[in-house]
């Protein structure tokens, strides 16, 4: 059983909650867990969640995208009106749940992380155990989002590419045409920090640009909605990446 | 233990056809743990392999001249969403193990991209499972699968195998990719045995 501790807005839709779960042991990064609501009639209805927190005991943070017509992620990440969960708030969960699309933290390799949209969630809590452990192995974040104001945790990623061991983070932004006031094209490029920012979407060129080699042999975690995952996985492929080093995890 | 969330009403979605625990899906979702395999009908084939070692291939000229049916049928995914009268087309199990001489209590689907996922042999049998090559009339989509994936609609999708290329025939049960992970050996939506102990 979860109880709410806190909530924090990411973005417009986007909103983390931070979760009590006593004798919560801890998880391996990128797995998920399972939220089941019950109301007081007994109907109840669940949802797989992305872990976006670093490994704690008796703690975790996961982090919702509000979807349209979404059951679950309207009460977990909407407005306080008609009602959304709040601090003291309590429900089911379960997990840690899959061993497949996750991360070892004493894992030597580079990594190399493709965001698409919330599915940033898992890849954060890559991000994050990876400075927990102080990881020596290059990690890198292309991370698509459809506008900066889309970008969930710009702050934290932004901190996380100056302080050791850093983060390596490019942003793509698939429907950019209005940035504080001015119009972006593709040459137009936008920064948030210090962290470069490319309208358009992930293409070969980008990959090319500013991904790790694939000589490097990184661990390749992908996830986002199937489009974006299946267009990214086909692209490595393509590029000489090894199928068997890429990860993929969608949703939608 | 079941505890109510306060303020949490929900949408009554009371559809008899949906298991428990799970949700009306109009789109097609597709989960999978890494890249779609390329896989071309010229060099496809899919092989069946008994308990002792015989083996019967067929090469997509052969499978395709089989017998096919048209199913319509409900599919349900261990990650919450259900998909209500999906068309497909496909071969019978039943046409495929014709003929081939077994004792196995088991089968071990395999894929092109080394995806594994272990069934009861039965569970393939009396109509209940299919080779399936097509999908809402059109050739399988390679992100569904295509060339070809299993159906076994009356479980959890994930045993569903996508770019399925041959089956295992096993006297004793062992575990395929997700099963190894903490998914369910068997993986009956009605009985929402997702996870291992469910």
């Amino acid at each position: 059983m979860a109880t709410v501790s806190e909530t924090r807005d990411e973005t417009e839709t986007a909103r983390t909650l931070v979760l009590d779960v006593p004798g919560w042991t801890g998880h391996l990064p990128g797995q998920h867990v399972v939220v089941k609501l019950i109301a007081a009639d007994g109907y109840t209805a669940q949802r797989d969640y992305s872990i976006a927190s670093a490994p704690e005991p008796g703690r975790l943070e996961i982090t919702v995208q509000r979807v349209d017509d979404g059951e679950v992620s309207a009460y977990l990440a909407g407005p306080v009106q008609p009602g959304s969960a709040q601090p003291g708030d309590q429900f089911e969960l379960r997990g840690p749940i899959g061993g497949w699309f996750a991360w070892q933290p004493d894992d030597p390799r580079a990594v190399l992380l493709l965001a698409g949209g919330s599915g940033i969630v898992p890849l954060m809590s890559i991000i994050r155990t990876h400075a927990q452990v102080k990881s020596k192995a290059p990690l890198q974040l292309i991370y698509s989002a459809r506008t900066p104001a889309d970008i969930i945790y710009a702050d934290e990623l932004e901190k996380r590419t100056r302080v050791a061991p850093a983060t390596v983070a490019t942003f793509l932004y698939t429907r950019l045409t209005r940035y504080r006031g001015t119009l972006a094209t593709a040459a137009n490029d936008v920064k948030i920090g210090r962290i470069p920012g490319y309208a358009g979407r992930l293409s070969p060129e980008v990959l090319a640009k500013t991904a790790f080699p694939p000589e490097l042999n990184p661990e390749v975690f992908a996830c986002g909605p199937s489009g974006f995952v299946e267009t990214a996985a086909t692209l490595l492929t393509t590029a000489g990446y090894p199928p068997e080093t890429i990860k993929t995890e969608r949703f939608g | 233990m079941s505890i109510v969330t306060r303020g949490f009403t929900g949408r009554r979605r009371d559809d008899p056809k949906l298991p428990p625990g799970q949700y009306l899906e109009h789109t097609f979702p597709v989960l999978q743990a890494g890249p779609t395999p390329p896989v071309k009908t010229s060099t496809w084939k899919f092989t069946i392999t008994t308990e002792a070692g015989a083996a019967t291939s067929w090469d997509w000229k052969r499978f395709t001249a089989l017998p096919a049916e048209d199913i319509t049928t409900d599919i349900h995914c261990v990650t919450q969403w259900s998909k209500l009268g999906t068309s497909w087309r496909g071969v019978s199990l039943d046409t495929l193990l014709d003929g081939i001489e077994t004792s196995a209590g088991y089968a071990m689907a395999k894929s092109y991209g080394g995806y594994t996922t272990n069934l009861p042999l039965p569970d393939l049998r009396d109509g209940k499972a299919w080779v399936a090559y097509s999908y809402d009339g059109k050739p399988l989509p390679p992100e569904h699968g295509g060339p070809a994936r299993l159906l076994v609609p009356h479980l959890y999708f994930w045993k569903s195998a996508k770019w399925v290329t041959g089956l295992d025939l096993m006297k004793h049960d062992k575990q395929g990719f997700w099963e190894k992970l903490g998914y369910h050996d068997y993986g009956d939506p009605w009985r929402e045995q997702r996870f291992q102990g469910d």
